[in-house]
């Protein structure tokens, strides 16, 4: 039994090792904000969300599936939460009386499976009741299947069987074990055997027949004596044991699994509890192959700014549909930054299946996304500044493939301008040549400029509005590269303003 | 000679010494890597002492690379190979007897390495004197066990142990526990009961899941119910225990010294064809170098690293192979180029060579004639590793200068890109004062550098260059070739050292 609620086919694996670039992305994006607003303090929920959110999907099947089951959650909520809620009580339940299987011996194998199931019956024919009483509501592919399994797996046919077993699994009448001696005349093969004699008591029957019997008593205070009867008792179960714990463990990883399917959807619905209290749109993106170049979108904004100062946040709306290389160039201070960090959150939140922060967005996949941002906080290793930061996107052409998506905030800036710009030209035209999408932010005009001289049809320039006097409007327009960032804006606001 | 080692010939047994620790620059020519994946599986015969110990005289290596050839007949490894495997059981069983507290429980072990023990000596005996072999060392141990099998001692020891042995495995027996009340009898052809119970919870599995299987061998020997239970089987069947009381009496302490020594040291050579010869399948070849003591007048053809080639060939890729030769008064080969040329591949080839040569082994190549060193360092950058960049430059000269107080003119250094840390300006200064120095020593010497005015600093110098298709710089050739260096820019250098360059970016990224 499957939940299947991230993927058609198979489960999600909580474990599933983070992209390599993991630090640099949540470090870069703010991630941190993001997964917060979503877990709302909890750990579980900060975990699975940026589990789910960093290991996006470059599938549109998978992204479909997500969405279609996440409008659900947006109509349903309280149903949501409470199936939420079963995971949480086995898991309350089995910290509280100590449930579990311990693995030391047959013997206590086959007694804590017990002790399993019948904490298990009960959650089951909770979750069973609330699929009756609910099921109808969802339309999803997922949830419908969702309930459908849950129905039809956990009939009352199942719960008969297993209280049946239960009770016939408790031995009674002792064990009766053959075995031949192995090497070292150790005794070995051990097999649990039937009696022959299906009638009346098979004790009798042992005592009746003709070949010799050697017996012997174990002391009752001989603790080492007794312990290794039983040992050798639980020989002859193993088996039965271990058949009856992996019944009862399947339970629980089913109800184990319920909780991180269903932990992203709990994240993406705080958010949007969040978001809507500010007053901020959302969308269900348009996703595309990741071959596809699409990049258009309205009233697009960074989330983690907008949660972080608690309000309405202006968004930018850009069309850069079939282009391979967006430059943003001008203005200090002008939502440069901000808009990077907005495409590199909307693309993870598309991918994981997520509304994203805008009015409309409508982009190609990618098969992954990778930050390069100065760091600023390394300066005092001067001569190895450069080095670091070559050392960084090394690192990252080690990982990034065809159709990622690269951005770059100010970067190889920590050598003249001449310099930095031949390095930066070389390395994003061998990721254009690639197929790695490009953005770059930078003050770097004879790089921007090189670019834009060329007239590539691939090719987009943006820059920072500012009006006439210096005045931001923190929006992004069209146009060619500017050759001062106008640092000199800031600095007057700094030094002759205050 | 009477035969006394497979590794080593008498008249040097002083001379060699064994070493507990990998030689320092096991690590920077990843020959751990190599000795690891040789010795993996073969963890009980210690053989790491073996790898660790270079020869010193080189009759002991001629002593080597005769059984190497020998061994070169794939029969005669496979016998020896199933030899060893009978003999791994041999010593198990025996070493865990003085841990058993039952009679019978000591007894049947004791056993059970009896039949091991006969069956692996008669088979190698009667191997080996039908295989044709040419090594002192193959041929004064065959002779020896030849004598051995055909003692009256180790005849009896034979006959016996077979009869009584398919004696007790025949024995089978049932236990009914009821409480604290248990019962033996022979067995009565009752059913499986675990099956049927098995069959009947099938349903509930839904696919993989943990195994709860305890794993009771692990946990038990015999204690003294097992004990109890084995005393009534004796009973069940007292003949046959009588019969093996007897026999452990008169054979203990069966196993023959000189064999058992065999059936380890062996192992250096099984262990080293093993690896080689799944290399081997992709087409390269292994020779047995030459060895010189006194010219450093060396050469070597189609080598290449043994540790990459190992690497590579679960990857179904080519292994680049590399020639280098030294004449008259060179010493010191400067290898500067592109990176991702293989340079650092070449260095550690150039150091393996030379210490799997001192070991007596085949080294990788088509030919070559190698120079027994006394002592070889290695100095490599520690790569990729950011953070450690502060105080680096000062803990290379450290090292460096430690290196050069101990090296001798018979000695082997290996210098992979150091001083990469610091500016331009001090590398070149800081590199040819070394440089100075090695030349004085007249050590050989491979030092990879992007500094490529070393390469020119005395007639002992001689550069080799990685090398790039110009026309398709997408291809990497891994070649190392002599030719002059012809110098980058820093700046370049650095973007270089990164692998950065356009051309560099686009052969890194998967199409």
């Amino acid at each position: 039994m499957k939940a299947y609620l991230l993927y058609k086919n198979r489960d999600f694996n909580p474990q599933q090792p983070l992209p390599l670039n993991e630090y640099d992305l949540i470090h870069d994006l703010e991630l941190n904000t993001l997964f917060n607003a979503m877990s709302m303090g909890d750990d579980f929920l900060f975990d699975v969300s940026k589990q789910v959110i960093l290991s996006g999907s470059n599938d549109l099947e998978v992204i479909r599936y997500r969405q279609d089951i996440l409008k659900d959650c947006l109509k349903n909520p309280s149903v949501i939460r409470e199936i939420y809620q079963i995971p949480m009580e086995s898991i309350e339940k089995k910290r509280k009386g100590w449930l579990g299987i311990f693995t030391y011996s047959p013997d206590g194998v086959l007694y804590s499976a017990l002790g399993m199931m019948q904490m298990f019956v009960e959650l089951l024919r909770k979750l069973k009741k609330i699929a009756d009483d609910h099921g109808e509501k969802f339309e999803s592919e997922g949830l419908t299947a969702f309930f459908k399994m849950i129905q039809e797996e956990l009939d009352d046919d199942y719960f008969a069987i297993v209280e049946y077993h239960l009770k016939h699994l408790k031995f009674q009448d002792g064990v009766l074990i053959s075995a031949k001696l192995g090497a070292g005349n150790e005794g070995t093969g051990y097999i649990l055997r039937s009696p022959n004699s299906k009638k009346g008591n098979w004790f009798k029957r042992v005592f009746s027949s003709r070949s010799p019997v050697y017996s012997f008593n174990i002391n009752g205070r001989d603790e080492a004596g007794i312990r290794a009867l039983s040992d050798l008792r639980d020989r002859g179960i193993n088996l039965v044991a271990n058949a009856l714990a992996q019944s009862a463990d399947h339970i629980d990883s089913f109800l184990n699994m319920l909780r991180p399917e269903l932990a992203f959807y709990i994240g993406c619905l705080n958010l949007y509890d969040k978001i809507n209290q500010m007053g901020n749109p959302i969308t269900f993106p348009f996703p595309e192959k990741a071959k596809e170049r699409r990049h258009s979108f309205r009233g697009l904004y960074d989330v983690c700014l907008a949660l972080t100062m608690n309000q309405n946040i202006v968004g930018n709306d850009v069309n850069a549909d079939h282009k391979n290389l967006v430059i943003i160039t001008g203005a200090n201070q002008g939502g440069k930054s901000t808009f990077l960090r907005s495409i590199g959150l909307a693309q993870l939140m598309m991918q994981s299946g997520m509304y994203v922060p805008a009015e409309k967005f409508h982009a190609n996949l990618c098969e992954g996304v990778f930050t390069h941002y100065k760091r600023k906080e390394d300066v005092s290793m001067k001569s190895g500044k450069l080095d670091e930061e070559l050392g960084r996107m090394s690192a990252i052409v080690e990982l990034i493939s065809s159709n990622s998506l690269m951005l770059f905030n100010e970067s190889f800036t920590a050598t003249n301008e001449r310099e930095g710009s031949e390095i930066a030209r070389q390395i994003t035209s061998a990721l254009i040549d690639r197929h790695v999408k490009v953005f770059f932010v930078t003050h770097m005009y004879e790089f921007a400029h090189a670019f834009f001289d060329k007239r590539m049809k691939d090719a987009i320039f943006l820059q920072a509005e500012r009006k006439a006097g210096g005045r931001r409007t923190f929006k992004l327009i069209e146009g060619e590269p500017s050759q001062t960032s106008f640092g000199e804006d800031v600095y007057k606001e700094v030094f002759v303003n205050s | 000679m009477p035969f006394e080692s497979i590794l080593f010939n008498m008249t040097n047994e002083i001379i060699n010494q064994e070493y507990i620790d990998a030689p320092k620059f096991f690590v920077d020519l990843n020959l751990d890597q190599v000795i690891d994946h040789i010795t993996a599986s073969k963890q009980e015969y210690n053989l790491k002492t073996f790898y660790f110990s270079p020869l010193n005289d080189i009759d002991a290596i001629h002593y080597r690379q005769e059984i190497f050839r020998d061994l070169e007949n794939h029969l005669l490894l496979e016998n020896i190979k199933t030899f060893a495997e009978k003999m791994v059981l041999v010593h198990r069983h025996l070493n865990i007897l003085s841990k058993l507290h039952y009679r019978f429980h000591q007894e049947g072990w004791f056993l059970e390495a009896a039949v091991e023990y006969c069956d692996a000596v008669i088979c190698l005996a009667s191997n080996l004197s039908s295989t044709n072999l040419s090594s002192h060392g193959f041929k004064e141990f065959c002779e020896y066990i030849n004598q051995y099998t055909q003692s009256i001692q180790f005849k009896s020891l034979m006959t016996e142990t077979k009869s009584l042995n398919t004696d007790l495995s025949l024995i089978q027996y049932s236990v009914i526990i009821k409480n604290l009340w248990v019962r033996v009898r022979k067995y009565e052809d009752e059913i499986d009961y675990s099956k049927k119970v098995e069959e009947t919870f099938e349903k509930f599995k839904q696919g993989g899941v943990k195994n709860y299987k305890v794993d009771l061998r692990l946990t038990s020997g015999m204690n003294h119910v097992e004990a109890q239970i084995l005393d009534c089987v004796v009973k069940l069947f007292p003949e046959t225990f009588k019969e093996l009381d007897q026999f452990c009496v008169k054979y203990d302490g069966f196993l023959d010294e000189k064999i058992c020594g065999f059936d380890r040291e062996i192992q250096f050579y099984v262990a080293y064809l093993e690896f080689i010869s799944s290399i081997k399948k992709s087409g390269v070849k292994f020779c047995y170098p030459k060895i010189t003591t006194q010219k450093k007048e060396i050469h070597s053809f189609e080598a290449f690293d043994i540790a990459l080639a190992n690497e590579i060939v679960s990857e179904d890729s080519t292994i680049i192979c590399n020639d280098f030769y030294l004449k008259g008064k060179e010493r010191i080969i400067v290898v500067s180029g592109p990176n991702q040329g293989g340079k650092t591949t070449f260095a550690r080839m150039f150091g393996q060579l030379h210490y799997l040569a001192s070991l007596g082994c085949p080294v990788p190549g088509r030919a070559a004639r190698l120079f027994l060193y006394d002592q070889m360092f290695t100095h490599f950058e520690k790569e990729e590793d950011i953070r450690s960049l502060r105080g680096k430059l000062k803990d290379d000269l450290v090292r460096i200068h430690s290196v050069l107080n101990q090296a001798t003119p018979n000695s082997i250094i290996i210098i992979n890109e150091i001083l990469t840390s610091t500016a331009l300006k001090d590398a070149v200064f800081l590199s040819k004062q070394i440089m100075d120095k090695i030349i004085h020593l007249d050590s050989l010497c491979v030092c990879v550098s992007f500094i490529d005015e070393l390469s020119t600093l005395s007639e002992k110098t001689v550069s080799m260059m990685s090398t790039i298709v110009p026309e398709n710089p997408a291809l990497r050739t891994f070649k190392i070739i002599r030719k002059p260096a012809d110098g980058l820019s820093y700046a370049i250098c650095i973007a270089e050292k990164h692998h950065l360059t356009y051309n560099l970016i686009k052969e890194r990224i998967v199409k």
